[in-house]
């Protein structure tokens, strides 16, 4: 009966954490569609960049010998800051200049923009799996419950929660959070308002990369390895998570991974992780076929 | 002060505005009025920056402006009240009216600025904490004219303000936008309305197929034959 329970909870919470990633993705696909109504599909590979980016600098610092939370905040930062210089890059170079074309170009766009990023990052790096360096510190005061959780599991949850939460704020009380959801319900008005479109689209993408960068680090600590595969999975389970809570909703995409990370660590631990990715893409296609607003999503309703 | 100088507007192929030139003069009020398709709305976006001349000029005190993006026409002192209103439907009242201000940094200017806007529509203080979908038309009417003002505009363009609006609603709204005129903003009134608009404006343009083919005071309009027919339904 406890080794029940205790079982349960170690799939619960290896569910949150593994959910708590993928909205961190999420985040960054629900967010750009909220402005210009784009998958984009290139933000897996922002979310593996993200990781690459980290562990190149995790290693430089390693080399001179800096402690490890040193470590794992710089490369960190660094890795958000690279992926975001990307994530910006390409907006400018792939979407931008398609804007006012029909709603497939930029789909195209997006996908050859993921298919050149992962070629990219097998060219200048390898093609291969490649060890990620154990960053996430030892946290001794988990050593009785380490059985359900371990130190890299907390330490996903609980930087994906502040990271979740300063989010929410940002969006709801800063000036520019203001703008963009301005821009999102109205473009035509936010314009009228002097809110410059282009530097809220911009904004967007740099906000969705740094979130998918620290998913990167965080999941890259937590595997162990990453390859220059690894944000084409990763972004299509995003991708599915922020469906299922309802694409353009930021809650919707917090809510999402967290409902497909509990849904995959308990099908995987009741029944068999066979069929983890199955499920994910079958939900995917349930989603879309019934309820295309997602959990929390509503058809858009305007007084005029 | 604002001036269109045979301005022709287009979308894509579409001609929607044909040698387009008007002026509006410091302090005045003035009307555009027209029916369904005129080219009404597309004056006003082309006047804020949203659509751009293909042919002629717009000018702001004698200076350029329809080669400058939108936010830079706000900074100058535009404001528009587009047409439907355009609330954001799931920010509240407060916050619709935080995005008016939204180039402005004199807090203090801002904090007189909601006041004034509070004193003209009292119901909008009450709805402060309510979400903009939520208001009746009425309401996102004098939100959207609220919100306008907390531009601190020189200029106030209005897109049918009174459409879908009761008549005692309609009265008010004029009655409002006669004051902020007072207060010394400049009006550039669109309406459909013809009657309601000429009756508070100094002087009036008629457009037609994108074309403005009457232009008069307010009075002589009001009288004119042709308008009473077409606009007036006399
Ligand atoms: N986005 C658009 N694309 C193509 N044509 C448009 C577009 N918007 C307006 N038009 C056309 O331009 C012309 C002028 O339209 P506009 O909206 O300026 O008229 P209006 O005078 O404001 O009419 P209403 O009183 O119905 O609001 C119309 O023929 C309209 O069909
Ligand atoms: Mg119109």
């Amino acid at each position: 009966m406890i080794d029940e329970l205790l079982y349960f909870l170690e799939l619960f919470f290896g569910g949150l954490t593994r959910g708590s990633i993928y909205a961190l993705i999420a985040l960054g696909y629900t967010l750009v569609y909220g402005i210009i109504e784009l998958i984009n599909f290139a933000h897996g590979e922002i979310y593996m960049i993200g990781a690459f980016t980290a562990l190149i600098v995790a290693g430089v610092l390693g080399i001179y010998g800096f402690p490890a939370v040193a470590i794992l905040v710089i490369a960190s930062l660094a890795a958000v800051i690279w992926a975001a210089a990307y994530g910006f890059t390409v907006e400018k170079v792939a979407y931008k200049p398609l804007r006012g074309a029909s709603r497939l170009s930029p789909l195209i766009s997006a996908i050859g923009m993921s298919i050149f990023l992962q070629n990219y990052v097998i060219l200048a790096q390898t093609s291969d799996f490649v060890p990620f360096p154990q960053l996430l510190p030892d946290l001794p005061f988990l050593e009785h419950i380490g059985y359900i959780m371990g130190p890299s599991d907390f330490i996903i949850l609980v930087t994906s929660t502040l990271t979740m939460v300063s989010l929410t704020l940002f969006i709801r009380y800063s000036r520019m959070g203001k703008a963009m959801r301005a821009t999102a319900q109205n473009r035509t008005m936010a314009l009228l308002l002097g809110i410059d479109a282009n530097k809220v689209i911009s904004l967007t993408f740099i906000i969705g990369s740094g979130l998918a960068a620290i998913g990167g680090v965080l999941i890259a600590s937590h595997m162990g390895q990453v390859n220059f595969a690894i944000g084409f999975l990763a972004g299509l389970k995003a991708f599915t998570a922020a469906v299922l809570g309802g694409i353009g909703s930021v809650p919707g995409a917090m809510v999402g991974g967290i409902v497909l990370g509990l849904c995959e660590s308990f099908t995987t631990g009741y029944f068999s992780g066979d069929y983890e990715d199955v499920l994910a893409f079958g939900m995917l296609v349930l989603i879309l076929i019934f309820r295309p607003d997602g959990i929390l999503g509503k058809a858009k309703v305007q007084k005029v | 002060m604002l001036e269109l100088r045979d301005v022709d507007t287009y979308y894509g192929t579409i001609q929607a505005l044909r040698n387009v030139s008007l002026s509006i003069g410091d302090g005045e009020i003035v009307t555009l009025i027209g029916a369904n398709g005129a080219g009404k709305s597309t004056t006003l976006m082309t006047i804020c920056g949203i659509l751009h001349p293909r042919h002629g000029e717009v000018l702001l005190d004698g200076e350029p402006i329809h080669t400058l993006p939108p936010n830079a026409i706000v900074r100058r002192g535009i404001s528009q009240v587009p047409e439907g209103r355009l609330i954001f439907p799931d920010m509240t009242v407060q916050e619709n009216l935080d995005l008016g201000a939204f180039l402005r940094t004199d807090e203090a200017g801002i904090r007189q600025d909601m006041e004034y806007v509070f004193s003209l529509f009292p119901i909008l203080a009450e709805r402060r904490r309510q979400t903009g979908g939520t208001l009746s038309g009425g309401e996102q009417q004098m939100l959207a004219i609220s919100r306008a003002l907390m531009g601190r505009p020189r200029i106030l363009l209005l897109d049918e303000p009174s459409l879908g609006l009761a008549p005692i609603i309609i009265s008010q709204i004029f009655e409002i936008i006669r004051k902020v005129n007072e207060n010394g903003v400049t009006v550039f009134l669109v309406e459909q309305n013809a009657n309601q608009a000429l009756r508070i404006a100094h002087r009036g343009y008629v457009m037609e197929n994108g074309r403005i083919v009457m232009e008069d005071s307010a009075d002589k309009l009001l009288s004119s034959p042709q308008v009473r027919r077409a606009y007036l339904g006399m």
